[in-house]
Parts: C-alpha cells; sequence; structure tokens
C-alpha cells in the first residue's frame, strides 16, 4: 500500500448521493483474478455507452477528471456491495482520496485497506465542497484537514490506527501476524 | 444494565481489545469463501508463504460467475466468458492447494454462498461469520455476527483467522403485531429500509425483535437479515429460539447427539438482556405492511404495490423515475414487467419457490413476460423437484435452472436487456445491476410470481385463494 501524507490538486465532484458500488463498478468486470486495470472500468456505465463509446456529456471523461486526485461525492458513497473492486478502481482511475458527507462501512474500510483515503466531513462543510468543482484541494493527513483555495480549514477524524497505517503505508497483515501468540492463546482457550 | 447480543458476540471473539490507538483483533469461526472476491486474497498466502490458518473453519462453494445452464452432451459447461471460467477454476485450485472444504460442482450443495452454509449446518448461533461479500448478513438469522469483507481482509482471515475491527455501535429493531395474508419477509426488509433509509444502519449492527420476528421461519428470517445491508447496517441478527434449534439437528456440519443437545442450550441462552440498551431503536407495526414494490434506483425507494410513485422534484427522485422509465404519480399496478426473476441469496430458498409455485400452479406466465426460476442451491433444486414444483414452473412457461447468483448481479451472462423492465426477488435495484440500462423492482416471490403471470405489475393478494 503506498503511504499518503499530504497532496494539493483539483477536486472533481460528483454530486449525486448514495453513489453504490455497482456504479463504481459493475458486476461484469469482477470476474478477473487481479485487480490490475481495474482503473479502466471505474463508473464504466457513466462514462460509456452499450457500444462501449465515451459519452460526450459525462464529466468522467474529460480530461481533468484523470487529473484530479480528490473526488468529492454526494452523501453515503460506496453503498452496495462489498467488492473491493471499487476502490480499487477509483485507485487505478486517478483518485488518492473520496470526501463525503457519509461513506459507507465497508467501502470505508476496503478504501483504508487498499490506500485511498475516506474522508467524511460535517454536512455544511461538505456542501461548501460540492460547489468547488476543479478547485484546488489540499488534503494533509498529518493535521487531518482539508484546505480550500480561500483558506479555508475543514478538519476532519480519522481512526487513529488507519491514519497510522495510511501515513506509513503499512499493510495491516503485518500487524496481524505480529498477533500470533494471542490468537493462538484465544484458540487454546476456545475450542469447539 | 444489560448486554446486548451483539455485544455478547462481540465480547466472545475479542482476541485483543481495542484501544485509541487500535481495533479490536476479532476472532471469526467461520470464513465462507467464493469464487469473486477470493483469488488475490489467495495471492497474498503465497507471495509470503503462509498457509490457510484454520482451513477447518473456512468453506467455498462457486456461485456468481457460475453458469445456470445444465452441460451439454459432452460435459461441458458454457461459460459467460473465458475469465469467468477461470476464476471458478483459480477457486478450485486454490481449495485443493489450501487444504479447504470446496463445496464444488460434485457437491450437493454447491449454490450461493449464503444458502449453502445454513444448509450445511456451518452456520452456527454465536459464531462470528464473514465473507468477501456484503450479503453474509444473512447468517445473523441463526443468532450470528455476519458481516461482509473486502478481498484484502479475506487475505488477512485466511492468514491469520482474525480481523481488525471497531466496535460498531447497536440498533434495535422491533416489529409488533403479524404480518398480514400475502406479506412475506421480503415485505417487511423493504418496509423496514424505505422506513430507516438505505443509510439509517451505517456504523450500526441491527438486532430483529418483537413478535412478527419471532412468527418468522428460518428461510424468511434470513430474507430479513440478509438485506440488513441495504440499510447500510454492518450485521443484522436475530436471537437463537426453538425454530433455530430445530432447522440445525442434524445438518452436516452442526454437532451431532449429546453435543448437538449441549449446544442446543448454549444457543438457546444467546439473547439480549432485558435491560440492553441500544444506541438507537426503532418500533414498527407489522399489520401496517402491505406486499411491497421498489420503483427506484436503491432499495429504500419502495411502496405497496398499490400505491403511486413520488411525484418528483428532487434529483435523486426525478434520477430514478427517468432510468426506471416511470412518470411522476403513477400508479406502479399496471406496469408493464418484461422479466421476472426468481432466486438470489435473499429469495432462493425452498419457501420461496413453493410461494412461486403456489401462484404459478395451473396458470401461465404472460406471453411477452420471459420468467427465469433460479434455486439457490443444487439441495434447494433436488428438493423442488422431489416435490415437482419445476413441473409446474414449466408447465407455466418459465425456465428453471440451476443453481446460482444469476441474475441478481447479472456476473454469469444472465442478463436484462438494456430499457427491460424486470421484477426480481433479489436485494437490489441499483442502475445497471442487471445488466447495463436494466430496470429492476425488488419485490417478495409472491408478488414477482403474479407479476409474471399478469404482464404487469399486480398486487399478489388478487391472485391468492382464486382458483387458478
Amino acid at each position: 500500500m503506498e503511504a499518503f501524507t499530504q497532496l494539493t490538486g483539483p477536486a472533481l465532484v460528483l454530486s449525486q448521493v448514495n453513489i453504490d458500488t455497482d456504479q463504481i463498478i459493475p458486476g461484469r468486470f469482477l470476474t478477473a483474478t487481479s485487480f490490475e486495470g481495474m482503473g479502466d472500468y471505474a463508473f464504466a456505465d457513466w462514462r460509456f455507452d452499450a457500444q462501449g463509446e465515451p459519452l460526450p456529456d459525462c464529466v468522467l471523461n474529460e480530461p481533468r477528471a484523470a487529473a484530479s486526485p480528490i473526488l468529492v461525492a454526494g452523501r453515503n458513497f460506496g453503498c452496495g456491495s462489498s467488492r473491493e473492486h471499487a476502490p480499487r478502481a477509483l485507485l487505478g482511475f486517478g483518485f488518492r482520496v473520496v470526501i463525503s458527507s457519509e461513506i459507507a462501512d465497508i467501502f470505508r474500510n476496503n478504501a483504508q485497506n487498499v490506500g485511498l483515503l475516506p474522508i467524511v466531513l460535517e454536512p455544511a462543510q461538505h456542501e461548501q465542497l460540492l460547489a468547488m468543482d476543479g478547485e484546488a484541494l489540499t488534503v494533509d493527513l498529518e493535521a487531518c484537514e482539508v484546505r480550500t483555495p480561500a483558506g479555508q480549514v475543514f478538519s476532519f477524524q480519522l481512526d487513529g490506527f488507519a491514519r497510522y497505517c495510511l501515513l506509513k503505508g503499512m499493510d495491516r497483515l503485518d500487524f496481524l501476524l505480529a498477533q500470533q501468540d494471542q490468537i493462538k492463546s484465544y484458540e487454546d482457550n476456545h475450542e469447539r | 444494565m444489560g448486554t446486548s447480543l451483539f455485544e455478547k458476540l462481540w465480547q466472545a471473539h475479542v482476541v485483543c481489545e481495542e484501544s485509541a490507538d487500535r481495533p479490536a483483533v476479532l476472532f471469526i469461526d467461520l470464513h465462507l469463501v467464493h469464487e469473486v472476491t477470493s483469488p488475490q486474497g489467495f495471492d497474498t498466502l503465497r507471495e509470503r508463504g503462509l498457509p490457510v490458518r484454520r482451513p477447518d473453519l473456512t468453506v467455498a462453494t462457486l456461485d456468481h460467475s457460475t453458469p445456470t445452464t445444465p452441460p451439454d452432451e459432452d460435459g461441458q459447461r458454457h461459460y459467460y466468458t473465458d475469465q469467468a471460467r477461470n476464476q471458478v477454476e483459480t477457486l478450485e485450485r486454490n481449495c485443493e492447494a489450501f487444504g479447504i472444504r470446496l463445496e464444488g460442482w460434485d457437491s450437493e450443495h454447491r449454490g450461493v454462498v449464503h444458502v449453502m452454509g445454513p444448509e450445511i449446518g456451518a452456520t452456527q448461533p454465536g459464531m462470528t461469520v464473514v465473507c468477501g461479500d456484503s450479503h453474509t448478513a444473512t447468517h445473523g438469522a441463526f443468532g450470528a455476527l455476519a458481516f461482509g469483507i473486502g478481498t484484502t481482509e479475506v487475505g488477512y482471515v485466511l492468514a491469520t483467522q482474525c480481523l481488525l475491527q471497531r466496535k460498531p455501535k447497536s440498533m434495535r429493531i422491533v416489529v409488533d403485531g403479524q404480518l398480514g395474508p400475502g406479506v412475506s419477509a421480503k415485505d417487511l426488509i423493504l418496509h423496514i429500509i424505505n422506513t430507516i433509509g438505505v443509510n439509517g444502519g451505517t456504523g450500526h449492527v441491527i438486532e430483529y425483535a418483537g413478535e412478527a420476528i419471532e412468527a418468522l421461519t428460518m428461510e424468511q428470517r434470513m430474507t430479513v437479515c440478509n438485506m440488513t445491508i441495504e440499510a447500510g447496517a454492518r450485521a443484522g441478527m436475530i436471537a437463537p429460539d426453538q425454530k433455530t434449534i430445530d432447522y440445525l439437528r442434524g445438518r452436516a456440519l452442526a454437532p451431532a447427539g449429546e453435543a448437538f443437545e449441549a449446544a442446543a442450550d448454549r444457543w438457546l441462552a444467546l439473547r439480549s438482556d432485558e435491560q440492553a440498551v441500544f444506541d438507537h431503536e426503532v418500533r414498527l407495526d407489522a399489520a401496517a405492511i402491505e406486499p411491497t414494490v421498489t420503483w427506484g434506483i436503491d432499495p429504500s425507494m419502495s411502496i405497496p404495490v398499490g400505491a403511486s410513485v413520488p411525484a418528483g422534484g428532487s434529483d435523486s427522485v426525478d434520477r430514478a423515475l427517468d432510468y426506471m422509465g416511470l412518470h411522476g404519480g403513477q400508479a406502479l399496478a399496471g406496469h408493464p414487467v418484461d422479466i421476472v426473476f426468481i432466486g438470489s441469496c435473499t429469495n432462493g430458498r425452498i419457501s420461496d419457490l413453493r410461494a412461486a409455485a403456489s401462484v404459478l400452479a395451473g396458470r401461465k406466465v404472460a406471453a411477452d413476460t420471459r420468467m427465469l426460476i433460479v434455486p439457490g442451491s443444487e439441495a434447494v433444486r433436488r428438493q423442488a423437484e422431489a416435490e415437482g414444483l419445476h413441473e409446474i414452473f414449466l408447465a407455466a412457461g418459465a425456465e428453471w435452472r440451476e443453481p446460482g447468483c444469476s441474475m441478481c448481479l447479472a456476473m454469469n451472462g444472465d442478463l436484462v436487456a438494456p430499457g427491460l423492465t424486470a421484477v426480481s426477488t433479489s436485494n437490489r435495484n441499483f442502475e445497471g445491476r442487471q445488466g447495463q440500462g436494466a430496470r429492476t423492482m425488488l419485490a417478495s416471490p409472491l408478488t414477482a410470481a403474479a407479476c409474471a403471470v399478469a404482464g404487469c405489475v399486480v398486487d399478489p393478494r388478487t391472485l391468492m385463494g382464486e382458483a387458478a
């Protein structure tokens, strides 16, 4: 997992509420056995018609989309399936951060595990960011802040452990493997 | 202060307590595995030279990418794509290499993972159950703490049998009274999701309780817990009772003999204390619930089958109406239905097929409507055929398929074509879920079967009790 400390870059706004994981990556792309190339399928049904032709009105097809590391999305982003392909597709597309006023539980866990920073802001702050399509935001994970070009500072909270793992690019499996003695002891005391 | 069922299950599985600095290490009693969300997890083991820590607590099956058409004369199965075949064969190889029990092509229990788990008695009260699949919530019907995880976490559980978890909040939904005739568990859960919203359960584990929940069969409880994720909750659960015990007795992986009786005593003690306090409580009246159908693009967008869709005016409602090809304020009844799908981890069990058969017996699927009936597992298929249900389906003009996830998420080629309207007993009506441009209306097996006969959306109660 790639470490994340701070970045500055343009925001891409998708203001629709309840963007589910079937929108982020449709089910027909889940038959691969690796996550390579998932970015090509991010929001596939929003970006392409049934013949695979790019839809000109889709903001995700504008050249700026691939150059935007920050996705600002409507409330309750990532609801639905547990498919990790969703945050992987967003990373592959070029996003490193997703900001909303609510992010679904499994998506948020998956995002943290693969190095996509999920940020939940207060609704009023989120509302302001929804109006900043294309503006350069700074996301600072050390300070837990989102900063706007006008100098506004929006603080966010992230689970301390998730923050530590993202800052260090640390894989949680190493942490879990280091608990083997406790796991063994638990197993010994809970024989079925 | 009392302790909730969730709290008891959580405490019983904590390997290392959580602190401000780190989440709890939670032990997992049952890891269910399918072909879609596991290959990269096994790759992690290979890269690190690790074994599966507890193959004895791991069970795999093939469901999402599998064809529902029978093999050809040469015994060859026709997959939708080579990639789908490769994904299934990859799981077969991984199970062989890592010593995992696979309910595969030769198993009489192969099928949708959340149908298979309870059916073989792998799912038991008091367990923690995970799977790389959000509908793992299904297993909470047995008084288990069951939730979906991502593929990276599948790798963690394979390697350590543990997960890192922050403790969720708790919610209790009490349903008083009794469901009316023609009103099913599916209508109940659609009504609950409509009441609390698609994000109403976010961050919570929901316990369902009350007279109406106690009255449900185990299969109906599975339908309710299954769709808990559609309200955003981590998990749903129902305290074990005598029905739970009766269901599990004699199942292959359940304890046997005296061990079963001892387990049953332990299981029956698993319930929330009288004084248990929940972070959030909701109370509903079952008698007020009617056969319910979704009209929009998330599972909370539902109405009683005889009602009219919202008038519109908000972005999300307008988008949903536009996608579904509906006019604001129109009645849903009478709206043409192109395809009816009966199956999935929500409604692919034997009682669901019996419900569909009760409507279809002596009737025909409407001329312009296609009906696909997909049993949840091989065992469900065999039971249905033993009861002659398949003959009722075939005589009505429906397609009777082999088990799998099929048209619920349309990974295996069982697709709804763009612009067509499907009434489906599955769990998600998201845009494109059943195929690009497909329009999905979620409903119970009774309602879906009635719609197939009518060729349009119809209240199933109009066909019940009436001679076919």
